[in-house]
């Protein structure tokens, strides 16, 4: 959608041809389509027409894998209808005209690219179409109306005329642009829909892709920061003596996050780094323990918390149920682990500050960036580059990686790129939330549940940050019950309440953020649920989705695809689980056996209904991912405190899923008219509780905590 | 001083020889297609050939590569016509694609070494290399295809 003070504005390139991009006035100005048209205002383009053909579309949102760079064009184009072969893609500058046209700020996440652009981009497009063939119409002398584009090209078939794009865009430049152009109806769309290859794969194959961690600035040095072992940590007393005499080490200065080495590459600045001999005065969390934190959110969760939803009257509902069961679930920390850690590039000069960062969250650094260099806003560019993985990681809210860079830059006087190894980025906060879910159900005497409360225990992603009055309403964190106090299935007296503790780690959003929590913990109750009632667990839940045709829909579909049912080899159990997350529907069918303590996952089956698809491919691709991403939090990974330092460091002690342990995997997309909704996130959720539920079938034992253990196997 | 062939080309870098491979081709040859993302061997994203060997530069001590032939993701062809390239293209393997450099210079090996590799192959050969975004199941497909092209290449 195009907001109400926004106008489309077109002009000349530098070079010659023909930008479309959106004019935003300043605020305080009354806005008019006079002012709209000022010369002196700079377009901000969303599309740029060369006169040598090149067509060049402009991301808003950043390339973190789930595939953006593809769909934006592919949006931008079905209306514009370039020769798709010609399209390239650049990343956009920090500019208001690039707001997110929901979040108000430049930035990608929460899975809503998609739904954010659906109109805005094919808007560009139409517009710039409508201006071409107005340019060959006056030309030729003839009605726009009789002339059609096809590939690039604008023809008069009465006349046997025919002119490239890229002849018409200086002047196409020249003309006022069409107020209010009418867009395709979803049922002709040429492209959007259609299976289409990424355009950003061949530089994905051929090591010409770059990432913030491949750029190089004149003049550039390399620091790495030796942050404090415990959160919030400070330096109390250094010697870098040591440091200093490692050859290509320039400098060791201290910065607010802890002291940083700055060589003249990599490999000195990390061999200066464990040169430095630091006391740290730990501050308070140096008493922060996993274990300790267990036993407490534990006790927390048996007090009433903070009521996020009721309905009806649980309390009364269960002293009446034929049978009750609690049961408490737990999920630990975690880390993002981007394969790319993280890093930041800066050049820092006294009127100007340049960045160069894989960033999910330009505005937010921007400001963050201009505080510490001392500069307004808008002195402070950034260059996003390709992002080796993102999952919320690079939408800190405090610009943490950013804001460190400046001031590296800042006491190193010189262009500087600031490297994280991946102990740094393990070790370096801005977790998923640890969590503590505890439930109690009550049952009819036909197994029916007609009880339904959940305890949630948690720290808050929302507190202490920007997003705070946005996202905490009545000291409920919206990201904290997401998933559980918007449950879908119809329950007569439910009730989400939430404890959100203080905690000395930073914690962030996570794929699937509070979903990735909700998701395991309300799917493996309701299989408990299922269970105690004598119920089949998909049976049930299609039952209680009667008023969710649309979740519905998607349950049966993996049923059906996966055999519910069917009989198994010996030892294979199967499970199922839906989640609603990002407006988009998704339930997933696990097949999987346990031998020796081991977890081994056969097959995945899911079915989405994320509303109407610009790039099967690319829901494919992510449901994917996200399975991968939600099986190896479900089997592997977790971060722990003692003595308040993160116990994991690499890959060898935070594990990922590696291919041997990836399962055949499945997915059906429920084709819809809907709008577009979420697709890089909503994959996540299920895939835990369906592997629970699947153990259970297997092997008759709960699986109530994450990682899943051979402990809690045996 | 140390000399050898990176894709072909002799280099000669100055740095110390303890520097790992990974950083010279980085940051002293400019050659940014090699990946950093653990430093312990553990994750396979800077995997390069050392005489048509798959090693991970990024323990490997550039006086490794001593009179040897380094061959990087930038060496497999530039052009895209390597058959990992083009089955890695036409099944949309990549995502976020940080990772696929390594994992096509480990598959490249394992297709030369076994030019019809099965899953279970494909499983073994590619464990040393991790994919945060979860192309596995693709990457499986791919090498697949790829020694299908190559097959079909040599037959021609």
């Amino acid at each position: 959608m195009v907001a109400r003070r926004e106008f489309i504005r077109t002009g000349a390139a530098i070079g010659g041809g023909l930008l479309v991009g959106l004019y935003t006035p300043l605020s305080g100005r009354s806005g008019s389509a006079h002012e709209a048209a000022e010369k002196d205002v700079a377009v901000n383009a969303f599309v740029r027409i060369g006169t040598d053909e090149s067509v060049t579309v402009i991301a808003a949102h950043s390339e973190m894998g789930q595939g953006v760079y593809t769909s934006l064009p592919m949006l931008l184009n079905e209306e514009l209808q370039a020769d798709w072969s010609r399209i390239r893609v650049e990343a956009a500058p920090v500019d208001k005209a690039y707001n997110h046209p929901v979040f108000g700020m430049q930035m990608t996440g929460g899975s809503t690219t998609s739904p954010a652009e659906w109109e805005r981009y094919r808007k560009m497009g139409a517009t710039a179409r409508v201006m071409l063939v107005q340019a060959a119409a006056t030309k030729w002398g003839v009605e726009a109306s009789t002339c059609k584009v096809e590939k690039g090209y604008v023809v008069h078939a009465a006349t046997n005329k025919r002119a490239s794009y890229g002849s018409l865009a200086n002047a196409a430049a020249q003309l006022t642009p069409p107020a209010n152009v009418p867009l395709k109806n979803p049922k002709d769309f040429t492209l959007v829909g259609k299976p289409t290859r990424r355009l950003d794969t061949p530089s994905k194959v051929n090591g010409k892709a770059q990432f913030g961690l491949d750029v190089t600035v004149p003049g550039m040095l390399t620091a790495v920061v030796a942050r404090p072992p415990v959160f919030g940590g400070k330096v109390a007393k250094l010697d870098a003596s040591a440091a200093l005499k490692v050859p290509g080490v320039k400098a060791v200065q201290q910065v607010p996050s802890g002291v940083a080495v700055i060589a003249e590459r990599f490999w000195p600045a990390k061999l200066g780094r464990e040169r430095l001999v630091i006391e740290w005065d730990l501050g308070p969390n140096a008493g922060l323990s996993t274990e300790k934190m267990l036993r407490d959110f534990a006790e927390t969760a048996l007090k009433p918390g903070a009521i996020a939803k009721k309905t009806g009257d649980p309390e009364a509902a269960l002293k009446t149920a034929a049978k009750t069961l609690t049961a408490e679930y737990d999920v630990p920390y975690l880390a993002h682990a981007m394969m790319e850690p993280l890093n930041c590039v800066v050049d820092l000069r006294a009127d100007s500050c340049e960045i160069w960062t894989g960033t999910q969250f330009e505005t937010v650094d921007r400001a963050s960036a201009a505080q510490v260099a001392g500069l307004p806003p808008e002195k402070v560019q950034i260059h996003t580059t390709l992002l080796g993985g993102g999952f919320g990681r690079r939408a800190n809210p405090n610009s943490d990686f950013v804001v460190e860079a400046v001031h590296v830059a800042k006491a190193a006087k010189t262009p500087v790129k600031v490297v994280w190894t991946r102990e740094d980025d393990l070790r370096g906060g801005w977790y998923r939330p640890m969590w503590h879910d505890r439930f109690v159900a009550g049952l009819d005497g036909n197994g029916d549940p007609i009880a339904w409360t959940h305890t949630i225990v948690g720290q808050s992603i929302m507190q202490g940050t920007l997003f705070e009055s946005f996202g905490i309403k009545d000291g409920i964190d919206s990201a904290s019950v997401e998933g559980a106090a918007d449950l879908l299935y119809g329950m007569p007296n439910l009730q989400v309440d939430l404890h959100t503790p203080k905690i000395g780690v930073p914690v962030q959003w996570w794929r699937s953020v509070g979903h990735s929590h909700t998701g395991f913990s309300v799917e493996a109750f309701f299989d408990e649920v299922a269970h105690a009632g004598g119920k089949d667990s998909y049976e049930l839940r299609r039952k209680l989705l009667a008023n969710q045709p649309r979740m519905r829909a998607v349950l049966e579909l993996a049923a059906q695809k996966a055999n519910w049912g069917s009989k198994l080899p010996s030892g294979v159990g199967r499970g199922i689980a839906t989640h609603f997350s990002f407006d988009s529907y998704v339930a997933q069918v696990v097949e999987a056996s346990v031998e020796k303590g081991a977890v081994k996952v056969h097959r995945v089956v899911c079915a989405v209904d994320c509303g109407l698809v610009i790039n099967p491919d690319t829901v494919k691709a992510q449901m994917e991912g996200g399975i991968i991403f939600g099986l190896t939090a479900a089997l592997k990974t977790e971060i722990t405190l003692k003595d308040g330092r993160v116990e994991q460091g690499n890959f060898h002690d935070y594990q990922m899923l590696r291919i041997f342990e990836s399962p055949e995997i499945e997915v059906h997309i429920v084709p819809s008219g809907e709008n577009p909704t979420g697709v890089g996130e909503p994959g996540v959720p299920p895939v835990a509780p369906a592997l629970a539920n699947a153990i259970f079938a297997a092997t008759g034992k709960r699986v109530r905590r994450l990682p899943i253990r051979a402990s809690d196997l045996a | 001083m140390t000399s050898f062939h990176v894709n072909g080309k002799p280099v000669q870098v100055e740095v110390d020889p303890s520097t790992p491979l990974l950083w010279v081709l980085r940051e002293s040859l400019g050659m940014t297609g090699t990946k950093f993302g653990c430093g312990m061997a553990l994750c396979g994203a800077c995997t390069v050939h050392l005489d048509g060997k798959a090693i991970r530069s990024c323990v490997a001590p550039v006086s490794r590569a001593e009179g040897k032939r380094v061959t990087t993701i930038e060496g497999l062809s530039e052009s895209l016509t390597h058959p990992l390239q083009r089955a890695w293209i036409e099944l949309d393997v990549p995502q976020c694609g940080y990772c696929q450099s390594g994992q096509i210079m480990s598959a490249a090996v394992l297709l030369a070494e076994n030019p019809k590799p099965t899953d279970k192959d494909i499983d073994e050969a590619m464990s040393g290399n991790i994919c945060r975004c979860g192309t596995y199941p693709r990457i499986r497909k791919a090498i697949h295809k790829a020694a299908e092209m190559a097959a079909e290449g040599k037959a021609k």
